[in-house]
Formats: C-alpha cells, structure tokens, sequence
C-alpha cells in the first residue's frame, strides 16, 4: 500500500494540479492507460464539486485528495468540508439534467451556465463503477476505485490451482 | 505588412498556456478555436468569447475542439450555455471533435444528440447551419 495526500487551497486553478498528479501516481500504480482519461475526468469534475463547496459555505479550508495503490486496487479520494446535502448525484439522469439544463431559460448570475447541482458527481457515477460517497457529519468524502492492471490480468488468466 | 499578416491571420487569438481561444469567420459563419484544457478554471474565458460573439451578432458558430485535450462538465455548461444564446438568435453551435476521449463525456451525458458534431471543420461547413 502507498499512499500519497495532497491538500490544496480551495481555488479553481488548483483542479489542473489535482488532475495532474492523480495522473502522474495513477501511471505509477499502472492503472491501465485506458483508465487514465477516465482518472482524469473524475478528479476534475470531484475536486471541481469540492472548490464549489468550500466556496459556497465561504471556507478557505483546504480540499484534501488521497491517492491510494495496493495489489488489486487504485483509490482516490476526495474530501471536503460540510454534509451531503447538495448531490442528488446517485439518482439523477445525465441525459434528462443535461436536456433541462439546455431548456431553463435565463442564467444564474451566481454560476452562468452551470450545469444542475450534482450533475458533475453525477458524470462520475456514470464512469466509474466503484464510487462510494459518505458523510460524517463535518466532511464529505467522494471515493473512487480503479481496479489494477494485475488484478485485471488475474480475472483474464485465473492462475491454475 | 503586420496590416497584411493580421487580416490573413485569426481575428482575434487569445493565448493562453491552459485554454486559447482563437476567432476567424468563414463564409457568414464563426470558427471558434480551442485549444488545451476545458475546466472550472479556464471554462468562464470560453464564456466570455461566446457571449462576446452573440452580443456582436455572430449566431452561427463552429467551435472546433480537435485541440481540446481535456473537457470536464463545467465546459459542458459553457457550451450548453452558447448554444442556449445562439438559439435565441435562430442561430446554431456545431461541434468539431473526433477524439473518443472528449466524445465520451458528450456521450454518457446525452448531449450528442444535442449538437451537431463533426469530424472535421469541412464537414461542419458542409453541413450548414441546421440544428
């Protein structure tokens, strides 16, 4: 098992630099380069909902990213201050929010042309299978796993007995 | 000749090391350029050149995305949000894109049935401006 944490200012620019260094330990975990750009996603779009929070309860606590690795397994995870109380994520439609989202007239001055709350969380709910969201009162944490390249090559070949 | 070399060039480059924007008309259509990474950070300048060029009265845009090597929701937004802006104008957003790894997320999220997207700049200057 390593691990790797990484915590930084809740500032948009910073996204970039969380997705970049998900990327660089997900290479060197060996996560299967077919993964990568799904990596890369579901770190911007999870860092990006977490910079949104800490911003609308005006926190300037650091969001804290864990990247994980041990033999079957890559695990990232994203935590930010507050209770889960924005993310209708784990029940909503991406193709009727984005539908709705192109059909509400008017922008919010606040965020113009954000998609609906939750519709990020949402994205990663349709990419990554082992995605696990908790609450514990004070934080939220946005857990995401990758199986690895052996762990893959074990379920193709199972090793005989 | 730096008159010459601006008028034959884009009509307005925007460079940037995250996200360019660069504009150039073709025939009595808009090219937007884009290259390098759509996200929470660099997304909002995207915004600003759609909802510059509709208040300049350019309604029908082609935002080329070939450059593009990273797009997450929020430029999802930004582009649903162009094409909100140029549909109140009758006008249309037609994509240019041919790599999976950006077409995924229009895909899981449904929006290719939403705008046009093309393979290459031709192709979407042949299509016209149906949406």
């Amino acid at each position: 098992m390593s691990q790797i944490e990484v915590r930084f200012a809740p500032l948009t620019a910073h996204v970039r630099t969380a997705r970049l260094v998900a990327l660089a330990v997900a290479r060197r975990a060996r996560l299967d380069e077919e993964l990568l750009d799904e990596v890369r996603l579901a770190v911007s779009e999870t860092c990006s909902r977490a910079v949104a929070v800490h911003a609308s309860r005006g926190s300037d606590e650091p969001v804290t990213m864990r990247l994980s690795d041990d033999h079957d397994h890559f695990t990232i995870e994203v935590v930010n201050v507050g209770t889960l109380v924005d993310d209708p994520a784990q029940s909503m439609d991406l193709v009727e929010a984005s539908t709705r989202a192109l059909s509400e007239a008017g922008d919010d001055p606040a965020s113009p042309d954000a998609m609906p709350p939750g519709f990020g969380l949402a994205v990663v709910s349709g990419l990554v299978e082992d995605l696990f969201v908790t609450s514990d009162g004070q934080t939220t944490s946005v857990r995401m796993r990758w199986p690895l390249v052996a762990a893959l090559a074990n379920l193709a070949e199972p090793t005989a007995s | 000749m730096h008159w010459k070399l601006h008028r034959d060039g884009p009509l307005e480059a925007d460079v940037d090391p995250d996200l360019s924007v660069s504009i150039r008309p073709e025939g009595n259509r808009t090219v937007v350029a884009v290259s390098g990474e759509i996200d929470v950070y660099t997304a909002p300048k995207l915004r600003e050149h759609l909802i510059d060029l509709v208040a300049t009265g350019q309604y029908q845009l082609i935002v080329d995305l070939e450059a593009v090597d990273f797009l997450d929701s929020t430029g999802l937004g930004v582009l649903v949000g162009g094409l909100k802006r140029v549909r109140s104008h009758d006008g249309s957003l037609h994509l240019v894109c041919s790599q999976d790894r950006i077409l995924k997320i229009f895909r899981i999220t449904g929006l290719t049935k939403v705008f046009p997207i093309h393979a290459t700049i031709d192709e979407a200057l042949a299509a016209g401006t149906d949406s």
